[in-house]
């Protein structure tokens, strides 16, 4: 008797998937023979991973992320690597180097990003889990403009050993689903130590969600709600909050100032740390070939220059530039301590509260192409980057409709507190249902 | 703010490549970016470190890794056992 395998051959009409695998073998256990979907930046032996990259075109890696091999352990098929934002830079997977994924509430819209594929293949239905990575937002930002669940776990909580590096201090990988249920039950199967990732904790997920916002506080920071939020969305949001109150929760305004920097530092800090971890695509050791007989300096450039798109470069050259001699003060080092004031208001708000709500994006999906500078860009994350600065666990769950597109309600809970979040998110969802 | 020529000296830095014909946009952008990042500025900087960072140790010991040929897969320029790279000296 052979392997079990999963038939897997999906009309991607969202050029949701970069790779798919016909045939996925699984094994017996909790998830057996259920298709997961991963991010092309999580690695997959056997299995070609880009990155949305052409640096990486024709890669495959040697061994599977630490993710992976729990997710095969527990019986999971995986039956494809998902589209996504060249290395997870971009907000909309229009930066992939293989097209752009579409939004399957609207095909003329974009997905969101960076986890753009893992959305569009979840909302359409395509597979029932997904995973994706989240260093500024990109798991909530297209579960939010896709209509769909995904958390970004609090950081420590799920390893990073096998996610292709773009900003460690920041980035998670988490789970994408249409329930709050599924995505709790591949939580239960990805989190825990991994002695291959110093910066897990022993803090595995083992939890199934139930409804119980009773008692609980839940503070709204005003700044959620201030400029360049649409007011539509932010009276969804309300509305959604408002669920959570008949529910049993205490609703408390609060604030957060430190928002005034949270972007810029973000932006500072993954700019650095990419600027650094990108350094090894050179076309040595793996995608295509630099030329060896050029003298190196040019061989490397000539390479980095075709095979990264134009995201990457400005990124890689921002990071290069703040973390340069003579500028360190004036851009790293600051926004060190504006991460810092990030995470003290976090603590501070969290003395008084239990969660925190608000929207997860200041706007509904907008059309292909239609924001092309990057600074407007960045500034869609404002509301996302927060949780990733201050490492605490954050989702987005579905709560509504603005002209026909998903808005998503951000919760965010203190660290280690994922099971938390978990459970208010499921509260509003069957609060919703019934 | 950043001139033309002090991106190109940063594309040389980061071996990243860059054609003149690229010079213009890609200083526009880095400097509406840079104007954007100004808001640090009024940051005064922390005279200590961040007290929830700490190190997290382990005893050296050799443990096994992936075999030679596994890790040579991926590239076509190899040579007795090696990845051949561009000329240094």
């Amino acid at each position: 008797m052979g392997t079990p395998t999963l038939h897997f051959s999906p009309k991607d009409r969202y050029n949701a998937f970069l790779t798919t695998v016909e045939d996925a073998p699984y094994c017996e256990g909790p998830l057996s023979g259920r298709g997961v979907a991963v991010k092309d930046n999580i690695s997959t032996a056997g299995i070609e991973t880009t990155c949305g990259s052409l640096i990486l075109k024709g890669y495959t890696p040697p061994y599977d992320a630490h993710v992976v091999d729990l997710l095969i352990r527990a019986g999971a098929a995986i039956v494809g690597k998902t589209n996504m934002d060249e290395f997870g830079m971009g907000s909309t997977t229009e930066q992939s180097a293989f097209g752009p994924t579409l939004n399957p509430r609207d095909p003329k819209r974009v997905p969101g990003g960076s986890s753009g594929g893992s959305a569009a293949a979840v909302a359409a239905g395509m597979v029932d889990f997904a995973l994706g990575s989240d260093t500024g937002g990109s798991i909530r930002c297209p579960a939010s403009y896709c209509g769909i669940v995904g958390l970004k776990p609090t950081y420590g909580r799920v390893s990073r050993y096998g996610l292709v590096a773009y900003s460690n201090s920041l980035e998670q990988i988490g789970p994408m689903a249409r329930t709050v249920t599924d995505l709790s039950n591949l939580m239960v199967v990805i989190s825990g130590y991994d002695p291959r990732d110093s910066t897990t904790c022993e803090r595995p997920y083992r939890h199934k969600p139930h409804p119980s916002v009773k008692g609980s506080k839940v503070g709204i920071p005003e700044e959620f709600f201030g400029e360049g939020v649409d007011p539509r969305v932010a009276s969804v949001v309300w509305d959604a909050i408002s669920v959570l109150e008949e529910e049993g929760a205490e609703v408390i305004t609060c604030s957060m100032p430190s928002m005034t920097y949270a972007l810029a530092a973000y932006y500072v800090i993954c700019t650095s740390e990419a600027s650094s971890n990108l350094a090894r695509f050179d076309g040595v050791r793996y995608g295509p070939p630099v030329e060896t007989h050029l003298p190196w300096h040019e061989a490397y450039s000539e390479r980095r220059r075709i095979g990264f798109g134009p995201e990457v470069r400005r990124r890689v050259m921002l990071g290069t530039f703040a973390l340069s001699s003579g500028y360190y003060g004036k851009y790293y080092a600051k926004a060190q301590v504006a991460r810092q004031m990030v995470s003290a208001d976090f603590s501070r708000i969290f003395n008084e509260v239990d969660l925190i709500a608000g929207p997860t994006m200041p706007s509904t999906a907008f059309p292909l192409g239609e924001k092309t500078d990057p600074l407007a860009m960045y500034l869609t994350d404002i509301l996302t980057v927060p949780a990733n600065l201050a490492g605490v666990p954050a989702i987005s769950v579905p709560c509504g409709e603005v002209e026909g597109m998903p808005v998503g309600l951000q919760i965010m809970g203190r660290p280690f507190e994922d099971e938390y979040v978990i459970d208010a998110a499921f509260t509003y969802e069957q609060g919703v249902a019934t | 703010m950043v001139n033309e020529r002090e991106v190109e000296h940063i594309a040389h830095l980061a071996d990243i490549g860059i054609e003149k014909g690229e010079l213009e946009e890609f200083t526009s952008q880095f400097n509406a970016i840079l104007d954007y990042f100004e808001v640090l500025d009024r940051i005064k900087t922390a005279d200590r470190e961040d007290p929830t960072l700490y190190n997290v140790f382990r005893e050296d010991e050799v443990t096994p890794s992936l075999p030679q040929e596994a890790v040579l897969e991926n590239t076509s320029q190899k040579e007795e056992g090696f990845f051949r790279a561009p000329r240094v000296m």
